[in-house]
């Protein structure tokens, strides 16, 4: 075959130097790139390859997930769900309408242990479940241009339902900034005020560049059906951190925001004890509220599950490697065996 | 006659209603682009029945070969076209005959739009996005800009409609060149002949066409300039072969002048049987002396729009099928457009993706309704719903039309998110990447004809990947196998075998200043010459003189002198219907006996420098019976011979036994080893008339030829009387000049597990000959012969045939048929001819030789017509899924080509018709080895793969998406780059492996299996994408944003990851794209969120300095990976395929050059 097809190609290129000399402008111009032959490399997966790519993976993936779960282990969490606490006994059937009523007071006590001990900084965060801030109705209801120029303080568009009340336009519109969580907490240690710096919780790129310096709150809550927190129309919008936090919407229907820093390590068996004002209203679609105290790592919060991950994706590596050397050692093939070409195993054809 | 006259005789009203019979054509360049050329413009006739089955000097009437064909019989009034010669108001007044305008345009103006849209609307994926356009019109959905939505869809249907529209455009254009045309019409008042346009030439008109005019519409002869009624067409725009046809005027006409001819034709309606026509004349002599007896016309008196006249200085013919009824129209079969299987298979998976995405949409759906009703107390006041709008006074609704239409809105809003699961962009990318594989086969020098300075041409550009398919190849012989060049090789005179052809003949034939020279030229041998000189004898010479004058003069060549710069030179070009008989007599003229003049009646030839003229008394023309034909020639000396010629078993009956044995014996040695050469053989005999033998034979030569009735049956028994005692003179070889490369070609295309097929309009001898030169029969196959008159015959051998190949084939299994060597079975071949055919083709035995042509190794079928070349195309593509391809020339391969998944014309030849219809034009057949078994491979396993590359990444996306609703970046250069560059295996390899080829055969790289588990796949690589995250994330500060750029960014690198596992080569290019896609999507995250407007600014660069996010990208791209690099390994291991094999030994083998040639230089340096 080989020899038919060389002659082939030898009489082809021969007539074709016998011709050379007349006009040839039709005929392909020779390169490596239109006669696809360019350098390639061509990489074949042999045993070797294999077994190796699976140990590489085995041999990086179980350190690293050994280490992010002890960082996990390491990180120190105070969770504390409050929102049925802090109901009064005898309203716990009607949630809805003690929350909305303005004139209990929503002032909430419980102390909490320190089960270990935790070096600052100490974030405060508070949680919330099934809340959906990531709803597109939601995501898209707010302004941007409006948050970061005084002179756009009428563009309110995309912020449906909350873009006007009483006529006039709402500074921050939008569902997102009406929905502003509201309760507030404080720490005590053996009735010695814990001091919560609530500065610099937000993403400094947004208090520079999305929230404007002369911005300042207008019209806001000031419809019927109030949303939650209201804010200081002196200050602001670069500086409402809690605002801008809030308006970073999560991802995840459970999130964590963060409510501040407590700058001083807690001493294990410590016991702190909070106030809270429960004023946000999550008991209108059963969503629980959390507060959360905890240190951080490396790798975040408290979450075991990438450690656990990259241990069993590396485990797995390594018994898939030791799996292969023993199908190439059972069942050995030398590659590129022509023997194998499937009408030179079956002569027949079956 | 009453019955016709119905309609009113408006003639022009008529054309214009007359019916479009042209199917729609492929979009394609057709073969109307011609109309620079001064040429006719029509599409394919062969004329089949050519060499020798008719007389040159035919009298009058002779039944037509269409009789053989089955189509004798009486015409009925219903089924008759009644034309009046030279009385166009008459002919056109029963019926509403079409003038001679043709329309091959596919639209008008109006109907262009809807018929177009209508047409692409075929793809059933444009349904599909249209109506995603039409949803993202709805305001309340309004997910993406209404207009942007539109784009892409409008963009690729604008390009195809303008495409469409401007070949359309060029396809008018030529048509009303061709319209527009002139002709010298007969006024019938006037009796003078005015030139008018074609297109209002009207049957019944009586036309005059002089030499080297195209001929304007289907015509009855009337008359011609030569007296004995004879006209010489030629066919190279129908058919690509330059040799004439011979097409007489009946003598009842002739005789009349035409202005005062009147008359009534009774012809078959307009049909496409170009081999048949079927009519009688009556004609009015102008003595009022009405003849009462109809003269039966038939093939042989009518001449077909697309001709050319040649040799002939006028003829005159009435019109009798026009424009849209011509034959050539009527042939001109509109292509089915052609579709990629590929493609049609895609269609399967796109209908499983709309599935799919229905049931995803529906899931979301229904859970939206669900988690409505569950909250439908509190969506007034939900935080992040909230349906209540307090902006104005009166309280409205936000956005909310009630919990059903919510659903309804949820449904239709996550079809639009998910519509990337089928995507439009796949489409183009297609094209692009076939834009891409035409341009490398174009570009491919491997491909290039240096002979003709023809390079490759991509015609059709939507089924390249097709040609990584094939399994049945059905070629053309003449122009295709072979080179349509007969050569004289050998002869053997007296049994003396000569066949050194070294010298260059000196020849010419000088009369009056002006020197005669054949246009080809033909080796001579040496010894032979001496002979003929009386080097070795005189009665030798004599002998070898008599071979050379019979080769002079039995045949029916006409030599035509063509004119050279130098104006006293001139060459002569025989032409003929038989390329056998021009080879003999060039190869005459090249040893002194040159032919130079012939009419009906006499012969000049210039013998050895001197013009002699010879009478020709009496000629017998071949037929299939007696398998030879002879000549009566009158000598100057008033001697008088008959000279044979025919074939071997034929001629060895008639000859003289009792003396010559010697010779008789050393001429069938030699004429063995001619056929051995794969030459096709001839032997010339010879008989002396004495004066009581000639008288004899010229009463009852005269007394057949004027008879009316049985003529040619008569005339068979006059010849088959006199042609016996022959003295044998010798034996002559002549080669069918193959291709070069075609035996190699097609042993490198059975390897392949190709299927090679002939169909040859040639006779059966001709083409088994043909087989066993190009090695497509060898001698230890078992030919089954089926050649039957009648349908009862064909069931019977194709019953025997069917046993027969059941009792050698060992296996009864299919498959084992192509195996090739190795196997124990014996091969089989099938040969089969026209005349079988057209008792079996459309008929319930059809099946049976289906069965029969399957099992066999080899088919060959021999004298068939164009539209049964299509009509066996159609036999395999109806009853298997196999691809098939068809390869030919000339216009009579047309239908076959139009017909087969792949068409290819052989492009560099006369004809265009064939290059036209094609969708791939070549110079030669070898290059079907480097197109299918290189570029078919490559662009087969680039275009499967690129297909499901794009539905595993757009099912990536969509999956994702079905978790987290986020926007998609497109990837799509990389997989283009792939679709075009990538190559599995070298040219090289698959040359040397021509068995690699049935991957794409056997559907290897693109099938449903693949697709579920590409599926598969994509699910866990998006559930990877989307879980490690998640859980990652769980009850963290993440934002929206952010996460939604780690998933962006991940799914990005997961898609090109996986790509960059499947790519076999990379070279600069690939790597180019793959990395610089990635980066380029990196840095667009980075612009877009260094945006404030958008809710993600700056969100990149704070989740970029976590290591949480690091440790989750790096995660998901192994997780992702693992399962499918298992897989991959685990099956190229342990199941390796061909192509895997194939790609280690290229390896294996690439590393051994390389360190061999490393070893030598070592060496050198250590000396």
């Amino acid at each position: 075959m080989q020899n038919a097809n060389g002659s082939t190609a030898g009489s082809s290129s021969a007539s074709g130097e016998a011709s050379a000399p007349l006009r040839n402008s039709k005929r392909p111009k020779y390169s490596r790139f239109t006669q696809q032959e360019l350098p390639a490399c061509k990489p074949i997966l042999t045993p070797r390859w294999v077994i190796s790519v699976f140990t590489l993976i085995g041999i990086i993936f179980v350190p690293i997930g050994l280490a992010a779960l002890a960082a996990s282990n390491k990180v120190v969490e105070i969770v504390y769900r409050y929102d049925d606490d802090c109901v009064p006994p005898n309203m716990v059937n009607m949630k809805v309408a003690y929350i909305q009523n303005d004139t209990i007071d929503k002032t909430c006590t419980k102390t909490l242990k320190v089960p270990k001990h935790m070096s600052q900084p100490i974030y405060v965060y508070y949680q919330l479940d099934n809340f959906y801030q990531n709803h597109r109705r939601y995501v898209k209801s707010r302004n941007d241009a409006q948050l970061r120029k005084a002179s756009e303080a009428n563009e309110t568009s995309g912020c449906d339902p909350e873009r006007t009340a009483n006529g006039a336009p709402i500074v921050p519109c939008g569902l997102i900034a009406w929905s502003l969580f509201n309760d507030t907490y404080s720490f005590a240690i053996r009735n010695r005020n814990l001091t919560v710096n609530k500065k610099d919780i937000s993403w400094k790129s947004d208090r520079d560049h999305k929230f404007g310096k002369d911005v300042y709150p207008r019209n806001f809550q000031n419809s019927t059906l109030r949303g939650g927190a209201k804010l200081n129309l002196t200050k602001p919008l670069s500086e409402q951190e809690d605002l801008i936090v809030w308006m970073r919407t999560a991802a995840l229907p459970t999130f964590r925001k963060l409510y501040g820093r407590i700058e001083q390590d807690l001493v294990i068996n410590d016991a702190i004890t909070v106030q809270l004002q429960n004023n946000y209203n999550t008991y209108s679609f059963s969503g629980k509220k959390t507060l959360v105290l905890s240190t951080s790592s490396w790798i975040g919060g408290k979450n075991d599950f990438l450690g656990i991950a990259y241990l069993t994706v590396g485990g797995l590596c390594f018994f898939l490697a030791v799996a292969f050397t023993i199908v190439y050692l059972v069942k050995p093939r030398k590659l590129g065996d022509p023997s194998y070409l499937s009408w030179n195993r079956n002569p027949a054809g079956h | 006659m009453a019955s016709h006259s119905v309609n009113p005789p408006e003639d022009s009203a008529a054309a214009e209603a007359a019916p479009n019979t042209v199917p729609p054509r492929r979009g394609s360049l057709s073969f109307r682009s011609r109309a620079e050329r001064s040429s006719s413009e029509t599409l394919s006739v062969e004329i089949m029945e050519r060499s020798r089955s008719r007389p040159m000097a035919s009298y009058a009437s002779k039944r037509s070969d269409s009789d053989k064909l089955g189509s004798q019989r009486e015409i009925d009034d219903d089924e008759a076209r009644f034309v009046y010669i030279n009385d166009p108001e008459r002919s056109n007044l029963a019926a509403r005959l079409p003038n001679n305008a043709i329309k091959t345009t596919k639209y008008t103006i109006l109907t262009f739009l809807p018929r177009n849209l209508f047409e692409q609307f075929h793809r059933v994926a444009y349904i599909y996005f249209l109506i995603l356009a039409g949803l993202n019109q709805v305001p309340q959905l309004g997910v993406f800009s209404p207009a942007a939505s539109i784009l892409p869809l409008a963009f690729v249907l604008g390009v195809t409609a303008v495409k469409d529209g401007y070949e359309d455009w060029r396809r008018s254009r030529s048509d009303r060149n061709e319209n527009n045309r002139v002709a010298l019409v007969l006024v019938p008042g006037d009796r003078e002949f005015r030139p008018t346009p074609w297109k209002y030439v009207r049957v019944g008109e009586v036309i005059k066409v002089a030499a080297d005019e195209s001929i304007p519409c289907d015509m009855v002869l009337l008359a011609t300039s030569d007296p004995a009624g004879v006209a010489y067409v030629q066919t190279i725009n129908l058919d690509g072969e330059s040799n004439l046809k011979t097409r007489y005027a009946k003598q009842e006409m002739q005789s009349t002048a035409p202005e005062a001819l009147s008359g009534l034709i009774r012809c078959e309606k307009p049909n496409r049987n170009i081999y048949g026509f079927l009519a009688s004349v009556n004609v009015d002599f102008p003595t009022g002396t009405a003849a009462t007896k109809p003269v039966s016309l038939g093939q042989s008196n009518i001449i077909l729009r697309g001709c050319e006249l040649k040799n002939t200085s006028w003829v005159v013919g009435v019109a009798v099928y026009t424009g849209q009824d011509t034959k050539v129209m009527l042939n001109s079969s509109g292509a089915p457009s052609k579709r990629s299987r590929l493609e049609s298979q895609m269609n399967r998976e796109v209908i499983l993706l709309a599935a799919t995405l229905f049931a995803l949409c529906s899931i979301v759906a229904i859970l939206a309704g669900v988690w409505l009703v569950d909250h439908r107390h509190e969506l007034d006041t939900l935080p992040y719903y909230r349906k209540q709008d307090l902006s104005e006074p009166q309280v409205g609704k936000y956005n909310y039309y009630g919990i059903g239409a919510e659903t309804v809105f949820a449904f239709l809003m996550s079809v639009i998110l998910f519509q990337v699961m089928i995507p439009i962009a796949l489409y183009i990318s297609m094209e692009l990447v076939r834009l891409g594989q035409a341009f490398f086969m174009i570009q491919d020098k491997n491909m290039f004809d240096e002979a003709t300075k023809t390079r490759f041409q991509c015609r059709a550009l939507n089924i390249n990947e097709d040609l990584g398919q094939i399994k049945y190849v059905f070629s053309d012989k003449t122009g295709t196998l072979t080179e349509n060049k007969m050569e004289f090789r050998c002869a053997s005179v007296r049994g003396v075998d000569y066949s050194h052809g070294e010298e260059e003949s000196l020849f010419s034939s000088v009369s009056s200043g002006e020197t005669r020279k054949p246009k080809t030229s033909v080796k001579i041998d040496p010894e032979l010459m001496d002979a003929i000189k009386g080097g070795q004898g005189i009665e030798k010479a004599n002998l070898a003189r008599d071979f050379f004058l019979a080769l002079a003069t039995c045949n029916t060549v006409v030599p035509i002198l063509v004119e050279t710069p130098d104006p006293s030179v001139k060459l002569i070009d025989y032409q003929g219907e038989s390329p056998d008989e021009q080879a003999l007599v060039y190869a005459a003229a090249a040893y002194g006996f040159m032919l130079v003049e012939r009419t009906s009646g006499h012969i000049v030839v210039d013998v050895l420098g001197e013009r002699q003229r010879f009478n020709v008394l009496g000629l017998h023309e071949f037929d299939s019976d007696r398998k030879r034909m002879s000549v009566v020639i009158g000598f100057p000396d008033k001697t008088i011979k008959l000279f044979v010629k025919g074939a071997d078993n034929s001629m060895f009956g008639v000859i003289r036994k009792n003396i010559d044995l010697d010779i008789i014996r050393e001429t069938e040695t030699n004429l063995h080893a001619y056929s051995s050469m794969g030459l096709r053989t001839l032997v010339i005999g010879m008989r002396e008339f004495s004066i009581d033998v000639f008288e004899e034979w010229h009463s009852a030569y005269e007394k057949a030829s004027q008879s009316l009735i049985g003529r040619a049956k008569l005339l068979r028994a006059v010849a088959a009387n006199v042609e016996r005692d022959l003295n044998i003179l010798g034996a002559s070889g002549i080669e069918d000049k193959l291709q070069q490369g075609v035996p190699e070609a097609i042993e490198s295309l059975r390897q392949a597990g190709i299927k090679v097929w002939v169909l040859t309009g040639d006779k059966q001898e001709t083409a088994i000959s043909i087989g066993f030169s190009c090695k497509l029969l060898t001698r230890e196959m078992t030919q089954i012969v089926i050649n039957s008159n009648s349908k009862e015959a064909c069931r019977k051998s194709l019953q025997d045939a069917a046993s027969t190949a059941r009792r050698l084939k060992a296996a009864p299994d299919s498959e084992s048929t192509f195996s090739g060597t190795g196997s124990m079975q014996t091969p089989l071949a099938l040969i089969i001819d026209g005349t079988s055919l057209v008792h079996i083709l459309d008929t319930e035995l059809e099946d049976e030789l289906f069965e029969v042509a399957t099992v066999c190794d080899v088919v060959l079928c021999c004298r068939v017509a164009p539209m049964q070349k299509a009509g066996i195309v159609t036999l395999i593509k109806n009853r298997t899924d196999d691809m098939t391809l068809a390869i030919g020339d000339g216009a009579n391969d047309v239908s076959m080509i139009q017909m087969a998944d792949v068409g290819i014309g052989i492009s560099g030849q006369e004809g265009r018709q064939a290059v036209m219809a094609s969708d791939f034009a070549m110079g030669q057949f070898r290059f079907l080895v480097p197109l299918l078994l290189v570029h078919g491979h490559w662009n087969y396993q680039r275009m499967a793969y690129m297909i499901m590359y794009n539905f595993y990444r757009n099912s990536v996306f969509v999956f994702l998406l079905f978790c987290v609703l986020y926007s998609v970046i497109y990837t799509a250069l990389p997989t283009i780059i792939v679709g075009v560059l990538d190559k599995d295996v070298s040219r090289k390899t698959l040359l040397k492996y021509p068995k690699l080829y049935r991957a794409g055969q056997n559907n290897e790289r693109y099938n449903l299996k693949l697709f579920v588990l590409t599926m598969m796949d994509s699910l866990w690589q998006s559930l990877t994408v989307f879980y490690i995250p998640y859980l990652a994330y769980r009850r963290s500060t993440i934002d929206g944003p952010s996460l939604g750029d780690l998933l962006i960014l991940a799914v990005v690198l997961v898609v090109n990851i996986h790509l960059a596992m499947d790519v076999f080569q990379w070279n600069w290019i690939t790597h180019a794209s793959l990395w610089g896609c990635i980066v380029a999507t990196i840095i667009c995250v980075i612009i877009i969120d260094c945006i404030w407007m958008f809710p993600g600014y700056w969100a990149i660069f704070h989740i970029m300095g976590t290591r949480l996010f690091w440790a989750c990208l790096f995660g998901i791209l192994v997780a992702s990976m693992v399962p499918r690099f298992t897989t991959k390994a685990l099956t190229e291991y342990l199941m390796p395929s061909d192509v895997q094999l194939a790609r280690e030994l290229e390896k294996s083998e690439e590393t051994n050059l390389s360190n061999s040639s490393e070893i030598p230089l070592s060496t050198f340096s250590q000396l």
